[in-house]
């Protein structure tokens, strides 16, 4: 039951008005998220402790056993521990999803500055091109990519990088424009400080802290749209135990090994669950704090 | 006017890409290096394509058999590229409008639901959308498969002309972008709920669901109307990977494969189709988002 207060705002009589400042209590779902972000933490850098197993150990007498306790997520057609593929797959899937996400924030970054220190011709110019680009669908432009440097997990990263770097740009600029007119960057200014040293050390700074969250979200989905390429066989190529092409190679058996298609699966979902999650958090709290 | 810039660039941005693929484009026409073409009938493709010539003036005659909308012939196909699309579009236009209708049913219900103040709702709302969204197609493709053609054999899996086999890939498309769009839509129908004129169109008798299907809903849609432009190149790129899993014909198995085996007519063909979709998509949405907000009209007060 929501109850509406004179000033025209829903008042919620069973929730505590939230405390105008100091922190807030953080959800279970954020805890969940951070919960697993250090679990694919570990499971990147020291797969060993959480998965003794070797991903590509085969052993044809165990393939296609469901899950039990010896084989937590099953074993594959080659009797592989689907497990410990998918704890070692988390490095090359998250690697592709954080350098997709540094590409396209490099490049859109560098696509920001000319805009907004290009003058009103580097404006146009990547006003324009952002324009142009933004008709080309995220996995349009990745494909085109992959047409030039061909198949492989190398160019899967860079095509996702660059396809998301519009998007960025955009957020960048406004960022960018909304800080250079600030009155802290009028005090740099009047201090004396260069245009080249306003730019690193009082302009960048401030203009990226809100695109921290955004990158949060942007590694998510950029997990998902490299594992997409995977899956269509132009990223990583199956012996790897790369999250989307175990998907790709598991199609085949859908009808008997469902464990194959669910678990590397729910992996690539619970990644970008959790990205978002934190990304929202990191979100909130950077307004709070503005 | 700008529309048809957008198109010119992306026409260029396009020509001077598939200029980048490494090889020579005359051997990729017969069929790549594989084919062992003789060296008379690469010199023969090579003139009949005009790759001999300048890029500048390769480039000034695409451009002007793309004004005459001639998109040349596949390398691999070896029928025109016009044909191919034509071909291919009916069915991912289908696919793709479909999938964007259930996808703001979807939406406008969710939202519509969370919105009545129950905050176990609004949790359970808020967090179908965000799992919504975190799907990926090609996953959650193959679980539908596994659950309504394999276990329960509802709908084929396999997209043929039937409309059941339409109903798996329909959804498959739909549930991320009602997702995306709900998410949205929450904030800004919350937004209105909160403003003056919700409290005085409560006041003048209006009862709650009315007020938030007759006021209320039409501040919510505008901003994730201004996302289906958006949201139909997202579908475009799902397509690829939806009608790959379902066998369906359409543009996106046409440009995964065009991909594969370079075939850059028929590549190219698909990236202009998608942008003018783009654009023509883009004009749409200004027009209704004018429709639904008399204030963004020209030359409103």
């Amino acid at each position: 039951m929501t109850m509406t207060a004179v000033d025209g705002r829903s008042v919620d009589p069973l929730r505590p008005p939230a405390p105008p400042t100091g922190r807030r209590r953080v959800g279970p779902g954020v805890v969940l998220s951070v919960g697993f972000a250090a679990f694919l933490a570990l499971a990147c850098f020291a797969p060993g402790l959480i998965a003794p197993q070797d991903p590509a150990a085969v052993a044809p007498l165990d393939a296609f056993s469901p899950p039990s306790f010896s084989h937590w997520f099953g074993t594959d057609e080659s009797g592989r521990d689907v497990y410990t593929r998918v704890v070692h797959g988390a490095g090359s899937s998250l690697v592709i999803g954080f350098a997709a996400t540094a590409i396209g924030l490099v490049t859109a970054l560098l696509l920001g500055v000319l805009a907004v220190f290009g003058g009103r011709i580097g404006d146009a110019i990547v006003g324009r091109a952002v324009e142009v680009l933004f008709a080309f669908p995220a996995l349009l432009s990745a494909l085109l990519v992959i047409l030039v440097l061909g198949p492989g997990p190398v160019a899967a990263t860079i095509a996702v990088g660059l396809s998301t770097a519009p998007g960025y740009a955009r957020i960048i600029r406004t960022s960018l424009l909304t800080v250079r007119s600030s009155g802290y960057v009028e005090a740099a200014r009047l201090l004396g400080h260069g245009p080249a040293r306003i730019l690193v050390r009082t302009i960048l700074p401030n203009a990226l802290s809100p695109l921290l969250a955004l990158a949060t979200l942007g590694v998510g989905q950029a997990v998902v749209w490299a594992s997409s390429l995977s899956f269509l066989g132009l990223g990583a190529q199956p012996p790897a135990p790369e999250w989307g092409a175990m998907l790709a190679s598991a199609r085949v058996y859908l009808t008997t090994a469902w464990w194959l298609t669910v678990f590397p699966g729910l992996m690539i979902v619970a990644t970008t669950l959790s990205a978002t999650a934190i990304g929202r958090a990191l979100d909130a709290r950077g307004r709070r704090a503005r | 006017m700008r529309a048809f810039i957008v198109l010119w660039a992306s026409a260029t941005l396009v020509f001077f890409i598939t200029r980048l693929v490494p090889g020579d484009p005359a051997e990729a026409a017969l069929g790549g290096p594989g084919s062992q073409a003789s060296e008379e009938a690469v010199e023969a493709v090579r003139r009949q394509f005009g790759f001999d010539q300048p890029l500048v003036v390769q480039y000034g005659i695409a451009m002007l058999s793309l004004l005459r909308l001639d998109l040349g012939s596949s390398y691999a196909l070896r029928q025109p590229v016009a044909t191919i699309l034509l071909d291919a579009v009916p069915g991912t236009l289908v696919l793709a409008v479909l999938a964007l209708l259930v996808a703001w049913i979807l939406a406008i219900g969710l939202t519509l639901a969370q919105s009545q103040g129950s905050r176990i709702a609004a949790r359970i709302g808020d967090t179908l959308e965000i799992v919504a969204s975190a799907l990926p197609h090609f996953w959650l493709a193959t679980i539908l498969i596994a659950v309504f053609s394999t276990a329960l054999s509802w709908f084929p899996p396999v997209s043929t002309g039937t409309p059941t086999g339409l109903v798996l890939p329909v959804v498959t498309l739909a549930v991320p972008i009602a997702g995306f769009l709900a998410q949205v839509m929450r904030g800004s129908l919350q937004e209105a709920l909160d403003a003056p004129f919700a409290t005085s169109a409560l006041a003048r008798g209006e009862t709650r669901v009315g007020l938030r299907v007759r006021h209320a809903l039409r501040h919510a849609a505008l901003p994730a109307l201004g996302l289906s432009a958006w949201a139909f190149g997202y579908l475009i790129g799902g397509a690829v990977v939806v009608e790959t899993i379902f066998a369906r014909p359409g543009l996106g198995r046409t440009l995964l494969s065009a991909i594969t085996v370079r075939d850059i007519p028929v590549v190219t063909g698909v990236v202009l189709v998608s942008a003018l979709v783009y654009v023509i998509l883009t004009l749409v949405t200004d027009a209704v988002t004018r429709l639904v907000d008399p204030r963004t009209a020209v030359g409103g007060r």
